[in-house]
């Protein structure tokens, strides 16, 4: 210990003449990086802002680009939209329920597959398969699976359903689609938590008389707290920007239009710029209130990373 | 479905109980195996349903039989005679590798210094990384949708690469940073005792022990690019730029309110398979850089 910190110490003296010096290396080497997501992501933020207080459309003949300021008008008149608000409803439905259903069902996966020792290697391959899938074939194939005449849901099930024409149906498709699609990669994550988890623990618990039951509620869940916490960050960030299973799904119909979908239909079908921009806006304020809330919660993880 | 729903009950309040039973061979209990059936059939019997449907034509394709009456490779034929599918194959081909190319280069350099280098505003520049790959993809597709337009970009190759180096940078850079923090020091500070620059320390020392690393994050760039979806049906209108997911979301059938799922099938079978394989020749390395730093608090 000692000996690597006096190492460590005495080194930059013979450092600092060979080269660039370490500091200004280090912002060199983080340049690209910091100037290209500047260009690409901070400046058409920016932009996407400053479109969404003017109103900008094709309305007037001849003129195809015309733009003029509207103040906050856009924002009331989205605020104001039963649209707007169908859509947010709809987003936190699929968002609350898909990352729940995961949540569970992943770790019930990811406690499976930690105790089956054999085939582990298989089960993983196979768990990650679904996780491969592209999310427009994912919405492809539920399509074919929940079909009335072509899918087996129904004679699954003794149902006669068409799932993805009836108003709360739909919703179920999607969010059912999200949890076979990602459940995998959830149970992935909280298997490797689990596998840092040193078996002693458990064993002195047994030792010391604790149920099945008491273990996983006083070792397992608090152990795995930290790959659960990462975990669902990731999947409530995705959920809530859902767009490809809606689009390829129903394309929004029956009471699944999301909010990615609702603000992509906005400027791109109908070209109303100043209002798409504007319910992109929201989403990303709602996201990132969300995002912001889950960085309070682990930013030890981020400073973690970046100490030495 | 039904079958992981039971699974799940039976795997939450019994597993933690059989941890040590798992490595005695013979005594892995009934419920187990069929926890891990449950798990097989729950991944497995969508992708052969979709598989099932691909190979079916005519009347097969109104009913619902589990295994094609007369499997025919029809759907597979037509989608490879419609150029706009090939086309839309090597697109998605060239951004996915241009993508991940500039995404991995870039943000190998980015992750060292953030890792080992010592400068300030370290957290704040991993927040702001962080953060980025948090942003919904739509408030970049609006604004884009219209500057595109202005310079140019719009319906080109590089009007894709350029927007997804908004997830591809983040993702290199957070996958990077855990892994080469997980190099061992010693071999840094003996090259550059031995007279390195830091530069030909990152190039001679780190970048070959971190060659696992650098192919992991490749392997999940490149995958998320060729999943991409909404930046590339709003940036493209023509198969000039069109990447198969698109493409494959907008085949039409006969008429145009029927859908073809028969061939949407069989495309989306086609455009699996290389993920598929990268899964099974990868498994490892795709759970380590999926998992990397999510478990070391």
């Amino acid at each position: 210990m000692a000996e690597t910190a006096t190492l460590r110490a005495g080194t930059p003296t013979r450092r600092r003449s060979r080269g660039i010096p370490e500091r200004r290396l280090a912002w060199l080497m983080v340049a690209p990086s910091i100037v290209l997501i500047a260009i690409v992501a901070l400046w058409p933020i920016i932009y996407a802002i400053w479109l969404s207080l003017h109103e900008y459309s094709l309305r007037q003949a001849g003129l195809s680009r015309w733009a003029s300021p509207a103040g906050f008008g856009n924002y009331q008149d989205a605020l104001q939209s039963s649209e707007f608000w169908e859509a947010t409803r709809v987003t936190l439905i699929f968002t609350v329920a898909s990352v729940g259903f995961e949540t569970a069902l992943g770790l019930a996966m990811a406690m499976a597959m930690h105790s089956a020792f054999k085939g582990q290697g298989l089960l993983r391959t196979v768990v990650l398969v679904p996780w491969a899938v592209l999310t427009v074939v994912t919405a492809i194939m539920w399509r074919t699976i929940v079909d009335p005449n072509l899918g087996f849901v129904n004679t699954l099930l003794g149902t006669n359903t068409v799932w993805l024409g009836e108003e709360p149906h739909a919703l179920i498709v999607m969010i059912f689609a999200d949890v076979w699609k990602t459940a995998p990669f959830m149970a992935l994550l909280l298997l490797a938590g689990l596998q840092v988890i040193p078996n002693e623990i458990y064993e002195a618990a047994r030792v010391d008389g604790a149920t099945a039951w008491q273990r996983f509620r006083k070792i397992t869940l608090p152990l795995l707290m930290p790959a659960l916490l990462v975990a669902l960050i990731f999947r409530t960030l995705d959920a809530l920007r859902i767009f490809d299973l809606p689009k390829v799904l129903t394309n929004g119909a029956n009471g699944t239009t999301s909010l990615s979908l609702l603000a992509q239909r906005t400027f791109q079908e109908n070209r109303l710029y100043g209002e798409g921009a504007t319910l992109s806006v929201l989403t990303f304020l709602i996201v990132m209130a969300v995002s912001f809330a889950y960085i309070r919660l682990v930013g030890g993880n981020i400073r973690g990373m970046t100490e030495d | 479905m039904e079958a992981a729903s039971t699974a799940a009950p039976a795997a939450g309040t019994a597993a933690p109980s059989k941890r040590k039973p798992a490595t005695s061979g013979p005594g892995t209990p009934w419920w187990l195996w069929v926890a891990v059936a449950a798990i097989v059939v729950f991944c497995l019997v969508p992708f052969y349903w979709l598989i099932n449907i691909s190979l079916k034509t005519g009347p097969a394709l109104s009913s619902a039989d589990l295994v094609p009456p007369s499997p025919s490779l029809d759907n597979y034929k037509s989608i490879f005679e419609n150029s706009s599918f090939t086309r839309a194959l090597a697109n998605s081909a060239i951004v996915s590798l241009t993508t991940t190319f500039i995404g991995v280069l870039v943000g190998a350099f980015c992750a060292y210094a953030l890792a080992r280098l010592k400068m300030r505003f370290k957290f704040i520049l991993l927040g702001v990384v962080l953060s980025i790959s948090t942003f919904p993809q739509i408030a970049i597709a609006a604004p884009l949708f219209r500057l595109w337009s202005d310079i140019g970009l719009y319906n080109t190759i590089p009007g894709l690469v350029i927007p997804y180096l908004t997830f591809a940078l983040p993702l290199s850079i957070y996958i990077l940073v855990s892994f080469f923090r997980e190099i061992p020091r010693d071999l840094e500070e003996a090259a550059l005792v031995d007279g390195a620059t830091y530069f030909q320390a990152f190039r001679k020392v780190v970048v070959p022990l971190a060659a696992p690393g650098l192919a992991t994050t490749a392997i999940l760039t490149f995958i998320a690019a060729w999943n991409e979806f909404l930046l590339a049906t709003t940036l493209t209108s023509s198969t000039t730029a069109r990447t198969t997911p698109v493409a494959i979301s907008q085949f039409t059938g006969s008429s145009e309110f029927e859908v073809p799922l028969g061939t949407q099938s069989a495309a989306s079978v086609v455009i699996s398979i290389p993920l598929i394989l990268l899964v099974l020749l990868f498994q490892r390395r795709i759970v380590a850089g999926l998992t990397a730093g999510a478990v070391k608090g």
